[in-house]
């Protein structure tokens, strides 16, 4: 992994709004660094509202930044383009388009293929992400993790270089979330996909990644980035692990420290 | 990892459904006793008629309903009067179809443009557009266009507010999801504004038909020389109080006819309104 290309390079990115009711200059990102290599997954947790899902949307080009730069593939991020593709959360789906005309969207756009392709590719899709026999349903009539399992498919359509994974699972009940997990991986593995991930639960990050970014309060930095030494090959057991424990303990203090702080002044 | 079944979603909309098992029987047993009390009242009509209850000049009564109606299709009478009215309805709801929705959603996407059109939309909205029927006969006289211009004025503004409230209120994720994949202006419009406003737009198309079928009548019993409500005008000028009723129930079983149909399309596209949502 160390040896593979670099896929993402964030380097000092900053980002201020100037907040209406704080009448006041609200610095978001305070310099972020962060790389990463092709095939990975690295996840992204913090105390809430330090800014993640802020870094994953100027990443995807939604925001623009005020200092630094984001690199994807070498070139500079200035826009959303189709080497990046972001899974929002599960109600993001067009309730009005069937989940093949869902997943087709991304091609829709791009008016790349001809119907017939974009046809065939996403109903590749479907089947990829084990829906197979559902494309022609409706977003309503699908249960919280089939319709996530749609999002991914609808973002892997372009075949975007780098996936972004805003709090996928957030909305989805205990045991589908887990459920969702193992297949996020076996999806990504298929796709063979790079991929940024946020969430603001540590086991997920801790099953799901390669690396583990630790977002400092606001402005968030970096405050840590911890190697995952897990087995490649993951299941839920690794959770009863003792490193796994380990892991999850010295992440939960690291972002203790930065929500300490923050109560005392809120 | 099982499929939630459609029906869930309506639980929701309709309390009535929330135990299926006791639901069918309470809609059939609202349905036996709205049949009844109909079947009842017209038992009761009948009776007040032919026991002299009250005098039928003014009251009619359904038997003799059914006979006016009766021979006003058999000698053909009505078809003139109806072939006029339903030119007017065609003319002026197409018409207000065809200028409502585009202005609604240029309205609704463009906030310059609902600036500078919301003042007339608002004071005409609020209006009793039946209060500018001495206008409208001064400017069109009494003859089909004063018809139409009164239907269409009618009608405009319930379909044209609904569709500008549906493209103005897009659900902000949606934007978000087609910027991410890097939509234009143009793509955003056509992919999201407009699909996410069609149940609004249905609504609108809906509001406006009642409206539109006041218009017809009260723009043909202001002057007017065919169509339904001049009939009903002139027969209750000369106590055919039979004939008013059959020009009365024609107009409500139109009215409610293509109610239904509207409703049934809304309803179709009812799941995925966005407030809808699980």
């Amino acid at each position: 992994m160390s040896h593979a290309p670099l896929k993402l390079e964030a380097a000092g990115v900053k980002l201020a709004f100037y907040n209406e009711r704080m009448k006041r200059q609200l610095v978001v990102l305070g310099g972020i660094d962060l790389t990463v290599r092709e095939g990975e997954l690295v996840s992204i947790v913090g105390p809430s509202g330090c800014g993640k899902s802020t870094f994953l949307s100027a990443v995807d080009g939604l925001v623009k930044v005020n200092g630094g730069t984001i690199k994807v593939d070498g070139k500079t991020v200035s826009a959303p383009g189709p080497d990046r593709a972001m899974v929002f959360q599960q109600d993001s789906l067009f309730p009005w388009r069937t989940v093949l005309r869902n997943v087709m969207y991304g091609l829709e756009l791009q008016k790349r293929l001809s119907k017939d392709e974009m046809r065939k590719r996403a109903s590749d899709l479907v089947e990829l992400v084990g829906l197979g026999g559902f494309a022609e349903h409706y977003p309503h009539e699908l249960s919280g993790g089939m319709r996530q399992r749609v999002n991914i498919a609808r973002a892997l359509a372009p075949d975007p270089e780098l996936l972004l994974l805003d709090e996928p699972f957030a909305a989805l009940d205990a045991q589908t979330r887990e459920f969702m997990q193992v297949e996020l991986l076996k999806i990504l593995a298929r796709a063979k996909k790079t991929a940024l991930f946020i969430t603001h639960q540590i086991d997920e990050a801790i099953i799901l990644s390669h690396r583990v970014a630790v977002f400092s309060a606001r402005p968030a930095r970096i405050k840590a980035l911890i190697d995952i030494d897990l087995p490649a090959a993951r299941t839920l057991e690794v959770k009863l692990s003792p490193r796994f424990r380990e892991l999850q303990d010295h992440i939960w203090r690291l972002i203790q420290e930065e929500s300490a702080p923050m109560a005392k002044v809120g | 990892m099982t499929v939630t079944p459609a029906d869930e979603n309506l639980i929701g909309d309709d309390a009535d459904t929330a135990a299926p098992t006791t639901s069918r029987w309470r809609r059939n047993e609202n349905l036996v006793l709205g049949l009844v009390s109909v079947i009842a009242f017209l038992i009761f009509w009948e009776s007040s008629a032919a026991f002299g209850w009250a005098n039928p000049l003014f009251t009619s009564s359904p038997s003799r309903i059914v006979a006016a109606g009766y021979e006003m299709f058999a000698d053909g009478s009505i078809w003139p009067d109806l072939a006029v009215s339903a030119e007017e309805f065609v003319l002026g709801y197409g018409l207000a179809v065809i200028v409502g929705v585009p202005l609604g959603i240029l309205m609704g996407w463009y906030s310059r443009l609902n600036a500078v059109l919301d003042p007339f939309v608002n004071a005409l909205y609020a209006t009793p557009r039946i209060a500018l029927m001495p206008l409208i006969i001064i400017w069109f006289g009494i003859d089909l266009s004063a018809k139409i211009a009164i239907i269409f004025l009618s009608t405009v503004f319930p379909i044209l507010v609904n569709t500008m409230t549906g493209v103005r209120t897009i659900e902000r994720d949606f934007i978000k999801v087609a910027r991410s994949f890097g939509a234009s202006d143009g793509q955003l419009f056509l992919t999201v504004a407009l699909p996410s406003s069609v149940p609004n737009l249905l609504t609108g198309l809906r509001l406006g038909l009642g409206h539109a079928l006041i218009g017809i009548v009260v723009g043909e019993m202001y002057g007017a020389s065919a169509g339904i409500g001049f009939m009903m005008q002139t027969a209750g000028a000369t106590f055919q109080t039979d004939k008013v009723m059959v020009g009365i129930i024609i107009i409500a079983a139109v009215g409610m006819g293509l109610t239904h149909v509207l409703k049934m399309i809304e309803r179709k596209y009812d799941v995925w309104r966005p407030d809808h949502h699980g």
